[in-house]
């Protein structure tokens, strides 16, 4: 008993981490209907950045988010304005091969300026590990996954209170109408890219916190992608849910199932199975709208 | 009142719009509504009413529609060059076809994103409590989901949204539509106040013409992207081919199929 519970908690702690990943897909989606396909470079960059001023600059943690923050918009707000603004019009799909050959071009200058090795954070959290009940967090888990939570709940804030969260959703909803009540649906998209890459950088800290950083990083955004088509693209509370579901039912694969078979990795293969599982039944997701198609 | 030698709010001067690069749907319209008054556009399904609006509001090239000829003078300065908020933010504003409520917001965000076009800042909350004054059935429902409200509530909201707008120059687009005989008759009557009391210029598009020529001061009859008939309301009223083909009226005897066509025939002589 204390094995599954054991199991689904670390499960949920990784899922949130999961679901702060999906967000930077839903935000981009939800406003622009491109599904970013770079999602996993701007994680690595910003992971990057983070790394640098922490080592290069010593900044102390808190402040070496702010900079992998600023730096993470600037960035998404250059790709909007140069590469994507010219774009608007095209057809989805052009778009979404954009920004495949965007996450090849992260990939290089990461290599570039940061070479490939393999780096890891300094110690950041305590190494005390937390105990809820007879479920032991290891610290490089739980501290990742309290931020993770308070950034989806800022990000929900955002999205819920301020004038701009509304005028964005309302973007979301009906891109003529938000135009023609007078919001700027150009600044709108490269709010949600500012959105989206911030998010990603924090998610790429978190992982970077617990794995190290290579220009390889961004390959986790992929990973990521299920649990983004499980709650549905367009759909943050989905993103939520769904990255908790996958993080369990990966745990308990990785728990129950792989000691079973001599190869193990089913953890690594159940994500996608219930994703094509999933997309049998509910092909818009768990809580995506059904006509998703729209542009 | 204005004077007829005042120039008009808006003058659409000999526009043609055409879709897909291909398509004509606008053939030379020109029309002009002055300054406080309701000027009602009507015509049949596809004579390009609708177009005419979008034109106006820039919403045309988000569906492939370019002006390729003519000018849409607001105040003296040509909106076919302008983005759609620009145009929203001179004071322009569209209520479209169909209600295009944000169906995930709710009825109180549904209003604020109107804020967007007007100018200055202050006084929104007042604003929104005249909406919820015009219409205290939205005020019963100011937190549920704009999708959630029923047809003649999101008309409602659609319309509220343009009071927070603040507009000089309000474009309405089939209020009407799908809409029960009482709520057309609420709906109308607001349009009315709202003009008189906002001082508002409205531009109303209606395939309801009885209802339109009721409240409008001056009527534009649009067939295949022309102009084929204006004048003010009392003497379209009298006109015979708008009493039979749009007011359904011919001295109470039933129309045969054989007057259709020999109406159609004059149409070709008309246009």
């Amino acid at each position: 008993m204390d094995f599954l519970l054991q199991l689904v908690v670390s499960g949920v702690v990784t899922g949130g981490i999961y679901a702060l990943i999906a967000i930077g897909f839903v935000v981009v989606y939800k406003a622009t209907g491109v599904i970013n396909f770079a999602t996993g470079e701007l994680m690595m960059i910003g992971a990057f950045f983070a790394w640098t001023a922490m080592t290069a600059l010593h900044a102390p943690f808190v402040v070496a988010l702010a900079v992998a923050a600023i730096g993470a918009a600037a960035v998404g707000a250059l790709v909007e304005r140069v590469v994507l603004r010219p774009l608007m019009g095209q057809r989805a799909i052009s778009v979404i091969m954009v920004t495949i050959g965007l996450s090849s071009i992260f990939k290089g200058i990461a290599q570039i300026v940061w070479s490939g090795e393999y780096r890891s954070f300094p110690q950041i959290f305590p190494r005390r590990p937390i105990l809820l009940g007879p479920v032991l967090l290891p610290s490089r888990h739980a501290y990742p996954f309290l931020i993770a939570l308070a950034a989806i709940a800022l990000l929900a804030l955002l999205f819920r209170f301020t004038r701009t969260g509304v005028a964005m959703r309302a973007t979301a909803d009906d891109q003529a109408t938000a135009f023609g009540m007078g919001i700027d649906v150009r600044r709108m998209f490269s709010f949600s890219w500012i959105l989206a890459a911030t998010t990603a950088a924090l998610a790429g800290i978190v992982i970077g916190t617990i794995g190290g950083i290579s220009p390889q990083l961004g390959a986790v955004g992929l990973r990521i992608f299920p649990v983004v088509i499980l709650g549905g693209l367009d759909s943050i509370g989905g993103a939520l849910v769904g990255g908790v579901v996958m993080g369990i039912l990966e745990n308990l694969a990785g728990g129950y199932l792989d000691p079973l078979l001599p190869g193990g990795g089913v953890k690594d293969v159940v994500p996608f199975a219930a994703l094509v599982l999933i997309l049998m039944v509910r092909p818009y997701g768990l809580f995506g709208t059904r006509d998703i198609e729209r542009l | 009142m204005t004077t007829p030698e005042t120039p008009p709010l808006l003058a659409v001067n000999n526009l043609e719009v055409v879709y897909h690069h291909t398509v004509q749907v606008l053939k030379g319209l020109s029309l002009s509504v002055p300054e406080g008054r309701i000027v009602a556009l009507l015509g049949s399904n596809g004579a390009g009413k609708t177009t005419t609006l979008k034109a106006i509001s820039g919403l045309l090239p988000l569906e492939d529609g370019a002006v390729e000829a003519g000018a849409v003078l607001y105040r003296g300065e040509d909106l076919s060059r302008l983005l759609p908020h620009q145009i929203a933010r001179r004071g322009v504003f569209q209520v479209r076809e169909g209600r295009h409520v944000f169906e995930e917001l709710d009825v109180d965000e549904n209003l604020r994103c109107a804020t967007y076009a007007r100018r200055g800042r202050g006084g929104v909350a007042e604003d929104v409590e005249k909406v919820y004054a015009y219409f205290p059935r939205l005020a019963q429902r100011r937190g549920s989901l704009a999708g959630h409200l029923s047809g003649g509530e999101q008309q409602m909201l659609a319309i509220g949204r343009a009071l927070v707008a603040r507009p000089d120059l309000m474009l309405l687009d089939e209020p009407s539509l799908g809409l029960s005989p009482l709520l057309v008759e609420e709906i109308f009557g607001i349009v009315r106040r709202i003009n008189v009391e906002q001082g508002t210029t409205i531009l109303l598009v209606e395939q309801n013409a009885a209802m339109a020529l009721e409240v409008a001061s001056y009527g534009y009859i649009l067939e295949s992207g022309k102009i084929v008939l204006d004048g003010p309301v009392e003497r379209l009223k009298q006109d015979r081919d708008v009493q039979e083909f749009y007011l359904g009226r011919r001295g109470g005897q039933r129309k045969s199929y054989r007057d259709v066509k020999h109406y159609k025939r004059r149409k070709r002589w008309l246009s």
